[in-house]
């Protein structure tokens, strides 16, 4: 007869030796970043850890190039995304799933088509209107002031009020994703119609059950969307590559990739920049690491 | 007020934020788009002419003379190729995504960590981390190549290699994918498959092999079908990001799919409107045909769970 004890200790040490040695992939080049990040000059560029590790790459980073706006701006556009989807779906999430009007069924199925047209499908327009739409409004009505150069505090560039490295353009299509609404609205049919007509018998106008009964009860799918729209706009590449010409309207991922040209061999810089990008995520990620996983599933298993 | 018209108005006024953006920023791009299809439009070009199905014809048709039968625009059909390629990646993925996820099953001490782990490079993908492949890559002082000099194995130039350029991009995006959300739905999954099977299983004395093929499998086959449909809609509009930081989509337009070319042909050089806006219709009935099929596949399988 086998002993028991080592025998479980053995599957212990095999199942635990699995799971590092998978963590040990999953991680490996997330430390080779941090590990370049931190070399010194005279460090030989293959070696894992650096012999003499400095943070003076994390300061040439900050001092020596626009990375504080980048991160600046990917701040700035992904909270305001953030709430502004927020806002936006759960008050439509809300109209689909509560209350009752002429052509909701009808609507809410032109939000459910278009969200399987490609984002490409739609970008180009978009662009095309972006750009041109706001020259042409100043054309038309003799004026300057669509693609005006907006200056905050009078002095820090806050790009133009419309068009091309405006952060209009850059922060507000993503308002209205349809996907945002879809997940509000199956979320909020999960709450029992009992507690808006206790509500509504207590005198609560709609737009109090909407704020104070429904909102307070959807914090998981609330933190869920504000998880993916978060992550969304913080990595987001395209859409701000092709609206922005100026260096001060960058984002942090178009920022970083445009070291590539002026730094393309200076790696300590750009895995140190690339640290420093990822920092939020990983923050976001632990802080709310239960609503990633339920969300992740609210949208598998209800969509 | 009429308390029924009232009503109505507080459900407009409730819909009417997200209303308006999604007309000006959904539907109206959508109707744009589908004009701008069937015209030769272009960036900073006064005028534009409505060509019917001239943009199609020269993306997708073919033409014949002496030496046989050619492609109108031979790139798309290589681009399109290129795409369906990197989607090799998907079955891969999928495979690693429930491994893991079979992994994270377990009832272990500290299993909260490891999945945490797991999900890392999935938190960090984006351009950052492809600028760490990029030099894990790289020929000479790249890591990869290092670690296969150990092993007496001259590594490729991987990103500068047409043969392997395309399967570098694929490993990446592997590791990327493998530990996302496809795992965390896999994982959930798993957690709903009833203990009745598996002890009715044991009873009839199953081994661990028949106990997946025969319980699990099936009972994850919605699962399955779920994350597979959403990673070939996927598959057929990605690629962009990772190749233009990686390989710029060369060499030689070996990794250019198609959601690239709408970008050198809308976005870069000539800003062609019309032709990229065609080619991106042509990219939706892709990803309409492919779910359709993939709908009906699973639907004449042995299970009706589509």
């Amino acid at each position: 007869m086998p002993d028991f004890r080592t025998s479980s200790v053995a599957r212990y040490a095999v199942q635990y030796g699995i799971l590092v040695a998978v963590s040990v992939t999953t991680v490996f080049p997330l430390v080779w970043m941090i590990g370049t990040s931190l070399k010194s000059a005279g460090d030989p560029v293959m070696s894992f850890l650096p012999d003499h590790p400095t943070m003076s790459n994390f300061a040439r980073a900050i001092e020596g190039t626009s990375f504080t706006r980048y991160y600046i701006n990917s701040i700035i556009i992904a909270v305001v995304s953030t709430f502004g989807q927020l806002l936006t779906s759960s008050m439509a999430g809300f109209a689909f799933a509560r209350l009752n009007f002429p052509g909701r069924d009808k609507i809410f199925f032109a939000y459910l088509a278009t969200m399987m047209i490609p984002g490409a499908v739609t970008m180009v327009p978009l662009f095309m209107i972006m750009t041109a739409g706001p020259e042409y409004l100043n054309i038309l009505l003799g004026t300057g002031m669509f693609t005006e150069k907006q200056y905050f505090l009078n002095e820090y560039y806050a790009g133009r009020a419309l068009g091309i490295d405006s952060y209009f353009t850059i922060i507000v299509p993503h308002f209205f994703s349809p996907f945002g609404v879809f997940l509000m609205r199956q979320f909020f049919l999960t709450i029992p119609k009992e507690m808006d007509e206790a509500a509504s018998i207590d005198g609560c106008s709609t737009f109090q059950i909407y704020f104070h009964v429904i909102l307070p009860m959807s914090k998981p799918a609330l933190g869920a969307l504000s998880i993916f729209v978060f992550m969304g706009t913080w990595g987001e590449f395209l859409w701000p590559l092709i609206m922005t010409n100026s260096d001060a309207m960058k984002n942090l991922p178009v920022g970083i990739a445009s070291f590539m040209g002026e730094h393309s061999t200076d790696w300590p810089l750009i895995m140190a920049a690339s640290t420093m990008m990822m920092i939020p995520m990983v923050c976001v990620f632990i802080a709310f690491q239960k609503f990633f996983v339920s969300g992740i599933q609210t949208g598998a298993v209800k969509g | 007020m009429n308390p029924k018209l009232k009503r109505y108005l507080t459900a407009y006024a409730f819909l009417l934020p997200n209303g308006v953006g999604f007309m000006l920023f959904m539907l109206l791009p959508i109707l744009v788009s589908f004009g701008l299809a069937f015209t030769d439009c272009q960036m900073l070009k006064p005028n534009i002419r409505f060509i019917g199905f001239g943009n199609f014809i020269n993306l997708l048709g073919f033409y014949h003379d002496s030496a046989g039968w050619h492609a109108n625009d031979p790139d798309f059909w290589y681009y399109l190729y290129n795409t369906i390629f990197l989607m090799i990646g998907i079955p891969i993925s999928m495979a690693a995504s429930l491994g893991m996820a079979i992994l994270l099953n377990q009832k272990l001490k500290g299993i909260v960590l490891f999945r945490t782990l797991f999900y890392l490079p999935h938190i960090c993908s984006g351009i950052a981390i492809f600028m760490v492949w990029r030099m894990m890559y790289h020929a000479d002082v790249g890591i990869i190549n290092t670690i296969l000099g150990w092993l007496d194995i001259q590594g490729p130039d991987w990103l500068n290699s047409i043969t392997w350029a395309k399967p570098a991009l694929i490993i990446m995006g592997v590791w990327g994918a493998a530990g996302g959300n496809n795992m965390i739905i896999y994982l959930a999954a798993l957690k709903g498959v009833p203990e009745s099977l598996f002890e009715a299983a044991d009873i009839d004395g199953a081994s661990a092999w028949q106990k997946f093929r025969y319980v699990t499998w099936p009972q994850l086959a919605p699962a399955t079908f779920f994350i597979f449909t959403m990673s070939i809609i996927g598959g057929f509009q990605g690629g962009f990001n990772m190749a233009y930081i990686m390989t710029q989509g060369g060499p030689s337009g070996s990794t250019t799919t198609i959601g690239y070319y709408i970008f050198n042909m809308a976005y870069d050089g000539e800003l062609l409107l019309g032709y990229g806006s065609a080619i991106a219709w042509v990219l939706f009935v892709l990803v309409m045909g492919a779910t359709i099929l993939n709908w009906k596949c699973g639907k004449s399988g042995e299970n009706d769970y589509a």
